[in-house]
């Protein structure tokens, strides 16, 4: 391997007391604890990932949401230990997918995942897709690689999964290039990629962002029908809080590189416990409520390479108080499975109704 | 929020290639009431067209088809490979037909009859009178000019060409490798060609070719071909290179790493294939140059040793009796000429096809 990474030497010694442990995961298929991924610039060290904890169920559907530069990304491609390296590095934590800390393993052994079991959608299909290579070769290419697929067998396979993700004429349209496909038909076309060694994980980064709305809708409803069928575990990364509602099970809500609320999607919507996600909730423009301003968040997203001591957030925040430029506000159990970053979590849970509850 | 899948489940045929695009169909569930909605004036893009939109295309309209219809729209271009092409042609089968209408041979010195041991003008019997056998005359030995011409011909693009082969092979792996490690490696190698870029090559060419000086004619054309390519490489791979900085922060690239493809593999099958557009326009100009490079060697008798010629050996021979035998210089510098000319043309008529924003290096 010509890229140098990260590889330990107690390598063995660990998966060995993580085998142990994979009897324990029971459904549970993917545990991020204590994430950080820095990268260093020349203007400092950034958090872009600081200190990010979450959990995934065999099945589950998790949606991350934020604003552009809050760690999104970063996070994702941490797990599969895509960061650039310099500038970037993950720092420390764990990202245990069955039972395995990934970051513990070689760069060979973590290349055998990717793709395999870890698959990944691009945000942009118009240049995910390799311009100089036939559709067919980039599909094959993934079975050949992983399955030890022959030609003939990763070529038939390739058909087959065009022909799920709905390419009509598959076999007349699988020698093209992707230029001679439209947007919507090249996500198609990455989904299939994605899905042709039925991954245990599905990490779609911004898959519909840069389609239309009714392709947007199509492609949500592929992903979503893909899922029941493989039983695939997707984490939705998007700053489409419709997608989210539509799509997941768990929300995360990520802020300057932490988790800022992390709740079931439905419990999120109707009773969220922090002013940031009321924020973003607000900010979706409502029809039938003939205002004239839209609402929008005060403010700019922090420099996360210089954030102050306090949270994050307080510069923007209308219900900011004197703590919160002080001390950074606790991550505060609201219910089973919701948790808020917030000096006043419970009083914005208890007025959205959740204490209620 | 479970009702999520009824509502977008009930659209008509989603697959249907004949069915319109799909409007009304609505963007998000929502249950009535809910905070969220879809915001009318976004619902209303027209950013992209049908679903299947561009399904509909010829097929076989791949990039090189594009470039090769734009190649021929260039006249000078395609003026420039047909003679390319005449002339490579004639270069391989052209000493062969020459023996079998004349019997001359390239290097057949007529050493039987001394009275055609001399040069004539170029369709000239030994008697003054005219004659077919020589169209190019002979030269001071003899021998048949046009042969000769066309024997060089032969080593002449055969070290332009092999020559640029080198070229691209260390070119491309050196520069590839070198962008697509990026930071420290690639500091230290394009440091060490920067370097080597400083040196005049051709004193390099020169002491390569005097150090290893071998003693047959042929093992010495080999060693042209190292030492042209070992000095020409330097070019390619600082173009390689920066094609592979753009290319290697592309997300096709971020994609390819993230489906386990193995860092070789990634930049040879995936990031060298769409360098491929700069890197031929460059060949193509390197050709000529290392043509020059390997006359202007052999002008100065580091270069092809006889028996065999080329056309920079032959415009040596000739140089020495230009006043008297001007033909003997002037048809291989012609034919020369004509052929770095050519392969300019079509250099500049490939940069256009290929790279129609870029128009110069």
């Amino acid at each position: 391997m010509l890229l140098i990474r990260r590889c330990e030497p107690s390598n063995s010694l660990a998966s060995k007391s993580k085998r142990n442990f994979m009897s324990q995961t029971n459904g549970q298929l993917l545990e991020v604890k204590g994430l950080r991924t820095y990268f260093e610039t020349e203007d400092g060290t950034v958090k872009a990932v600081d200190g990010i904890s979450f959990a995934l169920r065999r099945g589950e559907t998790l949606g991350i949401v934020g604003e552009s530069g809050s760690g999104k990304s970063v996070t994702n491609l941490s797990i599969i230990r895509l960061i650039p390296n310099p500038p970037g590095k993950i720092v420390s934590g764990e990202v245990v997918f069955n039972g395995q800390d990934l970051l513990l393993l070689s760069a060979e052994q973590v290349r055998r995942i990717r793709g395999r079991r870890i698959a990944m959608i691009f945000q942009d299909p118009m240049t995910s897709l390799n311009p100089f290579m036939k559709i067919s070769r980039q599909l094959m290419e993934m079975t050949q690689l992983h399955l030890g697929h022959t030609r003939a067998q990763a070529y038939e396979h390739a058909i087959k999964m065009l022909e799920t993700v709905g390419i009509p004429d598959a076999r007349g349209r699988i020698d093209s290039y992707p230029h001679e496909f439209s947007g919507g038909m090249r996500q198609r076309v990455m989904i299939a990629m994605a899905l042709s060694c039925e991954p245990e994980l599905l990490i779609a980064d911004e898959p519909t962002t840069a389609l239309d709305v009714t392709i947007q809708a199509q492609i949500l409803e592929l992903i979503k029908e893909l899922k029941r069928e493989t039983g695939t575990s997707v984490i939705l990364i998007t700053h489409d809080l419709g997608v989210v509602a539509g799509m997941t099970d768990h929300v995360i809500v990520m802020y300057a590189g932490k988790v800022f609320e992390q709740a079931p999607t439905e419990e999120l919507f109707s009773h969220p416990g922090n002013p940031y996600t009321s924020g973003l909730l607000r900010s979706v423009p409502d029809p039938t409520d003939e205002q004239d301003q839209l609402y929008q968040i005060p403010g700019l997203p922090p420099d996360v390479a210089h954030l102050q001591p306090g949270c994050p957030f307080a510069p923007r925040c209308e219900r900011a108080e004197e703590i919160c430029q002080r001390e950074f506000p606790p991550f505060v159990q609201l219910s089973a499975d919701h948790f808020s970053l917030c000096h006043f979590a419970r009083e914005i849970f208890g007025e959205s109704g959740g204490a209620a509850r | 929020m479970k009702n999520d899948e009824s509502s977008i489940k009930d659209e008509p045929e989603r697959r249907d290639p004949a069915s319109p695009p799909l409007a009304g169909l609505p963007l998000e569930t929502f249950v009535p009431g809910d905070v969220i909605h879809t915001p009318p004036e976004y619902a209303i893009t027209e950013t992209d067209v049908h679903p299947l939109g561009g399904a509909e295309l010829v097929s076989g309209s791949s990039l090189w088809t594009d470039a090769w219809r734009r190649l021929l729209k260039n006249k000078l271009a395609v003026f420039g490979m047909v003679i390319v092409i005449l002339i490579t042609i004639a270069s391989i089968v052209g000493p062969a037909v020459v023996k079998a209408a004349t019997g001359y041979t390239p290097d057949f010195i007529p050493s039987g009859n001394a009275k055609l041991l001399k040069s004539f003008p170029p369709f000239t019997a030994p008697d003054g009178s005219f004659s077919l056998t020589h169209p190019m005359g002979t030269d001071n030995q003899g021998r048949d000019l046009l042969a000769r011409v066309l024997q060089g011909g032969q080593i002449s693009l055969m070290v332009g060409i092999i020559s640029t082969l080198v070229s691209l092979l260390i070119g491309i792996s050196y520069g590839a490798i070198a962008g697509y490690l990026g930071g420290r490696p690639d500091n230290i190698m394009m440091r060490l060609v920067d370097v080597l870029y400083s040196l005049p090559y051709i004193i390099i060419v020169i002491v390569l070719l005097s150090m290893f000086r071998s003693q047959t004619a042929r093992g010495q054309l080999v060693l042209l071909f190292i030492a042209l390519g070992s000095v020409s490489w330097l070019t390619m791979a600082r173009i390689v290179r920066g094609q592979v900085l753009s290319l290697k922060n592309q997300e096709f690239v971020l994609a390819a790493r993230a489906t386990g493809v193995s860092t070789l593999r990634i930049i040879f099958r995936h990031i060298v294939p769409n360098t491929l557009g700069p890197v031929i326009v460059y060949a193509t100009l390197t050709i000529p140059t290392v043509m020059l490079t390997e006359a202007f060697l052999s002008f100065l008798g580091f270069g092809v040793q006889p028996p065999l010629a080329s056309w920079g050996s032959l415009a040596s021979d000739g140089i020495q009796n230009i006043a008297i035998f001007p033909w003997q210089l002037i048809f291989p510098g012609v034919t020369m000429a004509l052929t770095l000319f050519s392969l300019n043309f079509l250099g500049d008529g490939l940069r256009d096809a290929l790279d129609p924003q870029m128009r110069t290096f």
